[in-house]
C-alpha cells in the first residue's frame, strides 16, 4: 500500500489522466430543442470539435448563420493546434520529474499545470465571449441587445435553444492531473527529510 | 293483387328492408367492444409496434403504415411517375421505367414480398410486381426507395409473382394471361395450339439484392393466378394455381368457370436447378430491361438483356407436375410448418388442404390421373390431406398465426374465418365491411408468424366513412386474433386498391434506416460539392448548372444567360448532413415536375424555356424558418442574343470560368507593369 502512495507514482498517475486528455472532450456544450430530440452535443477536445453526430459542426455553423454567428471553423482555431504541443512537453517536463524525483520539480509542475489550466479556462472563454457577441450585422434574425454567449460553466436559455455547458471527462482528468499532482509534491516534500527539506528552502 | 293488399304488401316490405338495414348496422357497429381503442391507440411520439407495407394495386405504389395505429407513414413510388418528388422525372430517375416497350409510367402492383433468411423475415428489401408491363421491382428497406426493376419477357399481367423462397433465393412468378410465345400475329381463337405460359425464376443476389432471371418453364396455356412456395420441409418446392385450364379466350367469367376443377402447379425448383447446371435448357433471343440505382451516384443504369433460358417439363421428367383444385382457385398458402397447402377456391363452397408428405408419396407411387402435354397429374384424393366443408363463399387468401390456425378471407361472405389446419374444423368467423381481398398477419406466410394482429384488405367501402363523391377509399381492418375469438379493433382508410401487404416487427427495419447520404460518398458527375464549386456551362444549347442548396439558400441563385430553344439540366446537390431536410426545387415553364433532393444527394431536372423573360425558381421542402427567401431568377433572352452566361450569390455577377481566369490575368498583368 505504501507503495502507492510514493510520489513517483502518484505523479505517473497524474501524467496518465493529463494524457486521457487525448481521448475524451474536455468540454461539452448542449444544445436543446423540441425539433433536435436529445439535443445537440459539441465537444471541445484537446485538438478538434466534435459532437454527438458526423457533422455537428456544419449543422450547428448552419443554425449559426441565422443569428450571424461566425461559423466555427476548426482548422483555422490555433489553439488546437498548439494545446496539443504544450501538453506533450508537460508529459515530457513530468516524466522527467518522475526521472530527477525532486521535490522542486514536483512543485514547478503542479504549478505550471495549473496556470496553463486556468489559462487555457480563460482563452475558451474568450473564443465564447467572440463567438456570442461578434455578430454579423447583416444577420437574418437580429434582437435589440441580445448576445449569443454560451455559459462557461452552467444553463442558460438562448432563444429557442436551452444551452448547457459543462466540462467532459477530458476536462475532468486534466483537473484530476492537476490535483493529483499537488498530491504528489505534497508526498515528496514529506518524504524528505527535515534538514534536506531547509536545505530546500534555503535554496 | 287488389290496392289494399298492393300497399299493404308495399308496406311489409318496406318495413322487411327497414329492418334488414337496422339489423346490418347493428352488425357493423356491435362488432367493435371493450378496449378496442385503446388496442389500436399508439401514443403521439410513441412508435408503432409492426410497418405494415400495403400495394397499391392500379396506384402502382406501396404504401408504409405502422400497425396497430393505422398511421400512413410513407407512399414509396414504384411504378408510377410521382410528381410529388421526380420520381420517374428526375434524369437520374427516369430510366427506371425503360421497358422493352419503352417508357412506362404505370403499373399496377398487386403482391408485396419482404425478403426471407432461413423462412423468417429479415427487414432487407421488399419486392413487389407490376402487372401490366410485367416488371417485378426492389425497394431497400434501409430508404424506403425503389432502387431496382426488372421486366420480365414474354408473360402477359406477372399477377402471379412475386413468390420468395425461404431464403431469397428466387422470386417466383407465372404469366396470368397466356400469350404465343415468341409473339406472332395469330388468330385469337388459335388459342390452343398457340399459346403458352412461363413459370420464372428470378434470383436474388444474397448480399446486395440485385435481381436477374435465372430460368423460365414453359407451361400450357393456362392463367397462372398466384403462388407460394414451400418451406421448412417442402422447401425446394413451388406451388401455383391455375384457373382457366378450359383455355377459353373470351368471355371467361362464364367459359372459364365450367370445370368443376382447375389445376395446381407444383414445381421442384431444387431439380430445376439441376437442369440448368446439366445445360438442359435451350437460350432464346428476346427483349427485357434491367434497371438498376447506382449507390454511389444515385443513377438508374438501364439495360436490355436479350437472351433467356427455358426449361421445358415435357422432356424434363420430375420437374413439374398438376393436381386438381376446387374452381377457379385464388392463390394456395402454405402454412409454417410446411405440410399444408391450402388452395383457395375461389367458386367453390369447399376448400381444398393438401398434405406435402402426401403429394410426395403419390409422386413416388407414380399416383397419376394422366397428364396434360406430358405434365403427370396427381390424383386429387392422393395429395389431398382434407377439406373445408363451407367455410363461406369465395375463398381468396389464408395465413396462419403460429399456432395451428388458419384464417381465411372470403370475399362473397365478406368475412374473415378462423379454422384449425390439422382438424379443419371452424372455429371463429367475423364479418369485414366489405368483400375482403388478401389479409395479412405478420409474417404470416413465413415459418414464424407473429399471430397478434390480422389486417382485412376491403375491396368496398360504401357508407363506412364520409362519401367522396363515385369513388371512395377501400380500406383495411385490424384484428387483435391473440385470443380464442377475433377481435376488430381499428378500421382505416388505405391508397389504391392495396391486394396484398406484408408486416414485420418495426425493430428489424428502425436500426437500418438511413438518415442522409453520405456528401463524401457522393459520385454522381454533375454534383457540385461545396457552394465555391457552383457553375453554369454552356455546350451548344445545352446549359448546365451546377447548383447547391443549403438553408436557406440556392448557390447561384441569380443566372443571366439562358436563351429561348435551350436546353437546362439543374444539377441540384443537397449540402445538408443532417436528418429531415431535404430541399425541393421547382422552376416556373417546367413540364415535368419538382425535386425533392435528399441531403447529399444530386437531383437533376431539365427545363426548356419557350419565352423570354425572367422566371423565379424556389426550394419546396419548408426547410427553415428562411425557406421562404430560398428562391432566385433566371434570365431567360432571345434565341442568339448576346447577353453572356453569368451567375451569383450575393454578389455582382461572376462571368463564366474563362472570363473570372481573363480578368485574373489582367490584374496580374498590371500589377507587374507597376512593378
Amino acid at each position: 500500500m505504501k507503495n502507492f502512495l510514493q510520489p513517483r507514482i502518484i505523479m505517473l498517475a497524474s501524467l496518465i489522466c493529463l494524457g486521457l486528455v487525448f481521448f475524451f472532450p474536455l468540454w461539452q456544450i448542449t444544445l436543446e430543442a423540441a425539433q433536435f430530440p436529445g439535443g445537440l452535443q459539441l465537444h471541445i477536445w484537446i485538438n478538434k470539435v466534435s459532437g454527438s453526430e458526423k457533422n455537428i459542426v456544419q449543422n450547428v455553423n448552419i443554425l449559426n448563420h441565422y443569428i450571424g454567428m461566425q461559423a466555427i471553423h476548426p482548422e483555422s482555431i490555433p489553439e488546437l493546434k498548439y494545446f496539443p504541443i504544450i501538453t506533450y512537453f508537460m508529459l515530457g517536463f513530468g516524466v522527467l520529474t518522475i526521472w530527477l524525483n525532486k521535490t522542486w520539480a514536483y512543485l514547478s509542475w503542479f504549478i505550471l499545470m495549473a496556470v496553463l489550466g486556468t489559462l487555457g479556462i480563460y482563452d475558451f472563454y474568450l473564443w465564447l465571449y467572440d463567438y456570442g457577441h461578434n455578430l454579423d450585422p447583416m444577420a437574418p434574425i437580429k434582437i435589440e441587445g441580445m448576445s449569443f454567449m454560451p455559459p462557461l460553466f452552467g444553463e442558460k436559455d438562448l432563444l429557442n435553444f436551452y444551452v448547457k455547458s459543462y466540462p467532459h471527462w477530458g476536462g475532468v482528468f486534466l483537473g484530476l492531473s492537476i490535483i493529483i499532482s499537488g498530491l504528489a509534491f505534497w508526498r515528496k516534500r514529506r518524504a524528505v527529510p527535515k534538514e534536506k527539506a531547509s536545505y530546500l528552502s534555503t535554496n | 293483387m287488389n290496392m289494399k293488399n298492393r300497399m299493404q304488401f308495399g308496406f311489409w316490405m318496406l318495413f322487411l328492408i327497414a329492418f334488414t338495414i337496422s339489423c346490418d348496422q347493428k352488425d357493423s357497429t356491435k362488432v367493435v367492444e371493450g378496449n378496442a381503442a385503446e388496442q389500436a391507440y399508439v401514443a403521439p411520439g410513441e412508435y408503432d409496434e409492426y410497418y405494415a407495407f400495403l400495394s397499391g394495386g392500379y396506384s402502382g405504389q406501396i404504401t408504409a403504415y405502422g400497425l396497430p395505429s393505422g398511421r400512413l407513414l410513407k407512399e414509396i413510388p414504384v411504378f408510377s411517375q410521382y410528381p410529388e418528388n421526380g420520381y420517374g422525372y428526375s434524369e437520374e430517375t427516369k430510366p427506371m421505367f425503360n421497358t422493352s416497350y419503352g417508357f412506362v409510367p404505370w403499373d399496377d402492383s398487386h403482391h408485396i414480398e419482404l425478403s426471407q433468411t432461413k423462412g423468417e423475415f429479415d427487414g432487407r428489401w421488399l419486392f413487389v410486381n407490376g402487372n401490366n408491363t410485367p416488371r417485378i421491382a426492389r425497394i431497400d428497406l434501409s430508404t424506403f426507395e425503389t432502387v431496382e426493376i426488372l421486366e420480365i419477357p414474354d408473360v402477359a399481367g406477372l399477377h402471379c409473382a412475386p413468390f420468395i423462397t425461404e431464403n431469397s433465393e428466387y422470386l417466383v412468378s407465372g404469366t396470368r394471361f397466356s400469350i404465343p410465345i415468341p409473339q406472332k400475329d395469330v388468330p385469337i381463337d388459335t388459342y390452343k395450339e398457340n399459346f403458352k405460359g412461363l413459370i420464372n425464376y428470378v434470383s436474388v443476389d444474397p448480399e446486395h439484392g440485385h435481381m436477374e432471371l435465372a430460368f423460365q418453364i414453359e407451361m400450357p396455356g393456362f392463367n397462372y393466378d398466384l403462388a407460394r412456395n414451400g418451406k421448412a420441409v417442402s422447401h425446394g418446392w413451388s406451388f401455383l394455381t391455375t384457373y382457366n385450364s378450359e383455355q377459353a379466350h373470351s368471355l371467361l367469367e362464364v367459359n372459364a368457370s365450367q370445370k368443376d376443377k382447375d389445376l395446381m402447379a407444383i414445381i421442384n425448383w431444387k431439380k430445376a436447378e439441376e437442369y440448368m447446371k446439366q445445360g438442359k435448357f435451350t437460350e432464346r433471343q428476346t427483349s427485357y430491361f434491367h434497371n438498376l440505382v447506382d449507390e454511389s451516384t444515385g443513377i438508374v443504369e438501364s439495360k436490355e438483356r436479350t437472351l433467356t433460358k427455358i426449361l421445358d417439363p415435357k422432356e424434363l421428367p420430375g420437374m413439374v407436375y398438376f393436381i386438381p383444385v376446387p374452381k377457379s382457385p385464388h392463390g394456395c398458402d402454405v402454412d409454417p410448418t410446411g405440410e399444408y397447402i391450402v388452395g383457395n377456391g375461389k367458386l367453390s363452397a369447399d376448400m381444398s388442404v393438401y398434405s406435402f408428405s402426401k403429394l410426395m408419396k403419390a409422386i413416388e407411387d407414380e399416383n397419376f390421373d394422366g397428364d396434360i402435354d406430358g405434365i403427370p397429374v396427381i390424383n386429387y384424393e392422393a395429395g389431398l390431406h382434407g377439406i373445408v366443408k363451407k367455410p363461406g363463399l369465395g375463398p381468396l387468401h389464408t395465413e396462419f398465426d403460429g399456432r395451428g390456425n388458419a384464417y381465411t378471407t372470403f370475399f362473397i361472405s365478406s368475412e374473415v374465418v378462423k379454422w384449425d389446419v390439422e382438424t379443419k374444423e371452424i372455429l371463429d368467423r367475423q364479418p369485414t365491411f366489405y368483400s375482403p381481398g388478401h389479409l395479412m398477419i405478420p409474417g404470416g406466410e413465413t415459418r414464424k408468424p407473429d399471430g397478434k394482429y390480422l389486417l382485412a384488405m376491403n375491396k368496398i367501402t360504401k357508407d363506412r366513412y364520409l362519401p367522396t363523391g363515385p369513388e371512395l377509399a377501400h380500406s383495411a381492418q385490424l384484428f387483435d386474433i391473440s385470443g380464442d375469438k377475433m377481435k376488430l379493433i381499428l378500421d382505416f382508410p388505405t391508397k389504391g386498391e392495396p391486394h396484398y401487404a406484408q408486416g414485420i416487427k418495426a425493430d428489424k427495419v428502425q436500426p437500418n434506416a438511413v438518415k442522409f447520404y453520405d456528401i463524401e460518398a457522393n459520385e454522381h458527375p454533375y454534383a457540385t460539392l461545396g457552394e465555391g464549386k457552383t457553375k453554369v456551362e454552356r455546350d451548344g444549347n445545352e446549359v448546365h448548372v451546377y447548383m447547391t442548396a443549403m438553408r436557406s439558400h440556392l448557390a447561384p441563385d441569380n443566372i443571366e444567360g439562358f436563351q429561348v430553344g435551350d436546353k437546362v439540366y439543374f444539377h441540384v446537390t443537397n449540402l445538408e448532413q443532417d436528418w429531415d431536410v431535404p430541399h425541393g426545387f421547382a422552376i416556373q415553364g417546367a413540364t415535368n415536375a419538382e425535386l425533392l433532393v435528399m441531403p447529399g444527394q444530386t437531383r437533376t431536372l431539365v427545363w426548356e424555356p419557350k419565352k423570354v423573360g425572367v422566371y423565379a425558381f424556389y426550394c419546396t421542402d419548408f426547410c427553415s424558418a428562411l425557406h421562404q427567401e430560398m428562391s432566385g431568377y433566371a434570365r431567360v433572352s432571345a434565341k442568339g442574343s448576346d447577353v453572356p452566361l453569368k451567375w451569383g450569390l450575393n454578389e455582382e455577377l461572376r462571368n463564366n470560368q474563362q472570363a473570372a481566369h481573363k480578368f485574373y490575368d489582367e490584374a496580374k498583368a498590371s500589377a507587374d507593369a507597376s512593378k
